[in-house]
């Protein structure tokens, strides 16, 4: 028998490893001096700082002193952009993304817009995959910094960062990646990749909420501005006491990720395809968004055509899980990611994402499988009248990512 | 905003908007106890509309010197602008009421009185929009996006629950606090405690030894391990005078060889009287040579 509920929606957050929590526990009880301050406790506080950093640094092949800590990816995602462009303005004034990223990125790009900047959103294929041709002739001679994800938060598509890297660094423009999706998913190497900025999120990779990181390439003519202003700690981009035990926990994440990866991949793996060959077997008018070949496998983002998300969810309630709905409260509009890839509001309304990861069971698996079938091939029956009633009177569930 | 009052005695964090703010900035001395008066602010608040903030600290966190916010933020208000105060160093240790204070915005932080570090809260009046520094799923109603800190949160609330019997140690606090004043006081006639004449917090300390610095100080007590502070934390990389002493008419010489004590609901009268002993050796070292 399985413990209900169970856990599917890894994209959103993970779980706290226990062998994170370890490492965090000392830094929440006995070591809780001030990293700042200058004497034994403060000390103590700093070295496990700088053990963290470290750990970091190895999972991306950066030096730790090329690592910021921040308050999630969040804030990596805001620092690198805005404080880039800013940096570089009115030198250059011009900055690439693509129109799958996650809202923080387009929110950043849209306040730079509103703020004079010209911003490039480039479109995906149906795969979800940006076109590096496109990519290539976008950059000009104002472009300061091209953004593109490493992994999709809500199809789990890979973007091919080696070519993207290659392409800004012989146009000589900065390159960010969220890597929030990626970290410890896939094998990331800032230097072979040409990273210049890439962002960390602590609770995706089994860390603790409320900590992050960036990367940042040694580059000494340009600095990003800093998002605020105050005791200039992590070489005055982001002032503020840091967290000794939430930086501890990224950093053994970070350390856990490196040493699991093939592990946790091919576990995860395993368990996505079984229960893809599966719901393929059992169900017709089903699909999988995304590129098949170029993904993350623990992330199974399907359509199950006639069904709508949220009726499943409703029908599923001891299986968690997301619909494929606007991250954004109170906006009952279709995810931007996949009415970027080319479905359109029906279909959209008719996705769900199943996240796979290190803590899933096979019994989960097997239940979950089961079950979505079962509610699948009950609600495609006569479904539709209550699916655009449905439609018409509730507003849809938000997907976290 | 485009233009900003602040005092000369904020934390960094305040102190830095300087920095990089478009606007004017206006920076408030403070008299001799640390405290900002009535008739400076009101003078800078001459030419204030509604695009002004004044910023003063509730108390200060190197001398624990508590400003009178209530009569600071009416008289900003009467002259039309907001007013924020960085009450980090207040909460937990005298009581905080942000309504009854009258201010418009209050900051806020966990690891200062018991929560965990990397939380923190911003309190502002419901009329109050605020420009986001970050931006993306719109949490906190659109005002701190990123997903929020969940265990740090708890914590902080649990915190928040204990204020009360915090504040109730803090009585012992004071009474050690004041008997290490007292008997340094005694001892050295030109030992200096910033702020003592002016209503302070009941923990903290900055208390000068003329000719030993700060940082000579803070190496000699590591030795005999206690842990005290040369200024604030967030500085403590760089050796730089304080500048709250520095404000408080100490001059160069004094603000160079301070030290802050804070003490906590766990200080012993055994850990005051190690840390009396040691002051007084250092003292004496000091005298011989």
């Amino acid at each position: 028998m399985t413990d209900l509920p169970i856990y599917l929606d890894y994209q959103a957050t993970t779980p706290l490893d226990p062998r994170v929590l370890a490492e965090m526990m000392p830094y929440l009880t006995t070591k809780f001096g001030n990293p700042h301050s200058n004497h034994s406790f403060g000390w103590e506080a700093a070295a496990g700082v700088e053990i963290a950093r470290k750990n970091v640094a190895d999972l991306i092949a950066a030096a730790p002193e090329d690592i910021i800590f921040t308050s999630g990816a969040t804030e990596s995602n805001n620092l690198a952009i805005k404080g880039m462009a800013y940096a570089l303005y009115p030198l250059k004034n011009h900055i690439i993304t693509a129109v799958t990223e996650h809202t923080c990125v387009l929110e950043s790009c849209a306040a730079l817009k509103k703020a004079g900047f010209d911003v490039t959103f480039l479109p995906v294929d149906k795969n979800g995959l940006i076109d590096l041709a496109q990519l290539d002739q976008a950059i000009t001679a104002k472009t300061s910094l091209v953004s593109i994800m490493a992994v999709n938060n809500e199809i789990g598509v890979i973007q091919d960062l080696k070519s993207i890297g290659k392409i800004c660094k012989r146009k000589k423009v900065i390159f960010h990646t969220d890597a929030a999706q990626a970290v410890g998913k896939i094998a990331l190497d800032v230097s072979a990749m040409n990273i210049d900025l890439l962002s960390i999120s602590g609770h995706k990779i089994y860390g603790p909420k409320g900590v992050g990181a960036l990367y940042l390439r040694p580059n000494a003519n340009i600095q990003p501005l800093a998002l605020f202003d105050g005791g200039g700690q992590e070489r005055g981009l982001r002032s503020g006491t840091i967290a000794p035990a939430l930086c501890a926990g990224l950093g053994a994440a970070c350390k856990i990720a490196k040493q699991d990866m093939d592990k946790d991949n091919d576990h995860v793996r395993n368990l996505a395809e079984r229960m893809k060959s599966a719901i393929f077997d059992g169900l017709d008018g089903v699909h999988l968004n995304g590129s098949e070949k170029q993904r993350y496998m623990g992330n199974l983002n399907l359509v199950f055509e006639g069904v709508t998300g949220d009726a499943l969810i409703k029908e599923l309630r001891n299986i968690a899980f997301s619909a494929g709905s606007a991250c954004s409260t109170g906006r009952a509009e279709p995810s931007h990611v996949l009415t970027a890839i080319g479905l359109d509001k029906t279909q959209a309304d008719c996705c769900v994402r199943i996240g796979i990861g290190r803590m899933t069971t096979d019994q989960e698996i097997n239940y979950a499988t089961n079950h979505i079938i079962d509610a699948v091939k009950k609600y495609a029956q006569g479904f539709n009248l209550i699916s655009s009633l449905r439609q018409i009177f509730l507003r849809p569930h938000k997907l976290c990512c | 905003m485009d233009h900003i009052i602040i005092s000369e005695t904020e934390h960094d964090s305040i102190l830095q908007i300087r920095k990089n703010f478009k606007g004017r900035v206006e920076i408030l001395p403070v008299n001799e106890h640390g405290l900002v008066m009535l008739e400076d602010l009101g003078n800078a608040l001459t030419h204030a509309g509604k695009n002004t903030l004044v910023s003063i600290m509730l108390a200060n966190n190197e001398t624990g010197v508590i400003q009178d916010i209530k009569s600071l933020a009416r008289i900003s208000h009467e002259a039309g602008a907001l007013f924020h105060t960085d009450a980090i160093q207040a909460l937990g240790k005298i009581p905080v009421d942000f309504r009854a204070s009258g201010v418009d915005l209050m900051s806020l932080s966990a690891h200062k009185f018991g929560g965990p570090q990397g939380v923190g809260a911003l309190i502002a009046q419901e009329k109050i929009t605020l420009e986001p520094l970050t931006y993306g799923g719109g949490q906190e109603v659109g005002r701190r996006s990123g997903t929020e800190n969940l265990a740090g949160i708890a914590g902080f609330a649990k915190a928040v629950s204990l204020v009360p019997q915090n504040i109730q140690a803090m009585k012992a606090c004071k009474k050690i606090r004041d008997r290490i004043e007292q008997e340094i006081g005694e001892y050295a006639p030109e030992a200096c405690f910033y702020g003592a004449a002016a209503g302070r917090l009941p923990n903290t300390s900055t208390i000068l030894m003329p000719g030993v610095s700060s940082e000579t100080q803070v190496i000699a007590f590591d030795l005999e391990g206690l842990c005290v502070s040369s200024g604030s934390a967030c500085s403590s990389g760089k050796v730089t005078p304080s500048h709250v002493v520095a404000a408080m008419g100490g001059g160069q010489d004094q603000a160079l060889s301070t030290i802050r004590v804070s003490l906590g609901p766990d200080t012993t009268q055994q850990d005051a009287d190690a840390f009396i002993f040691a002051w007084k050796k250092l003292y004496d070292r000091k005298k011989m040579s």
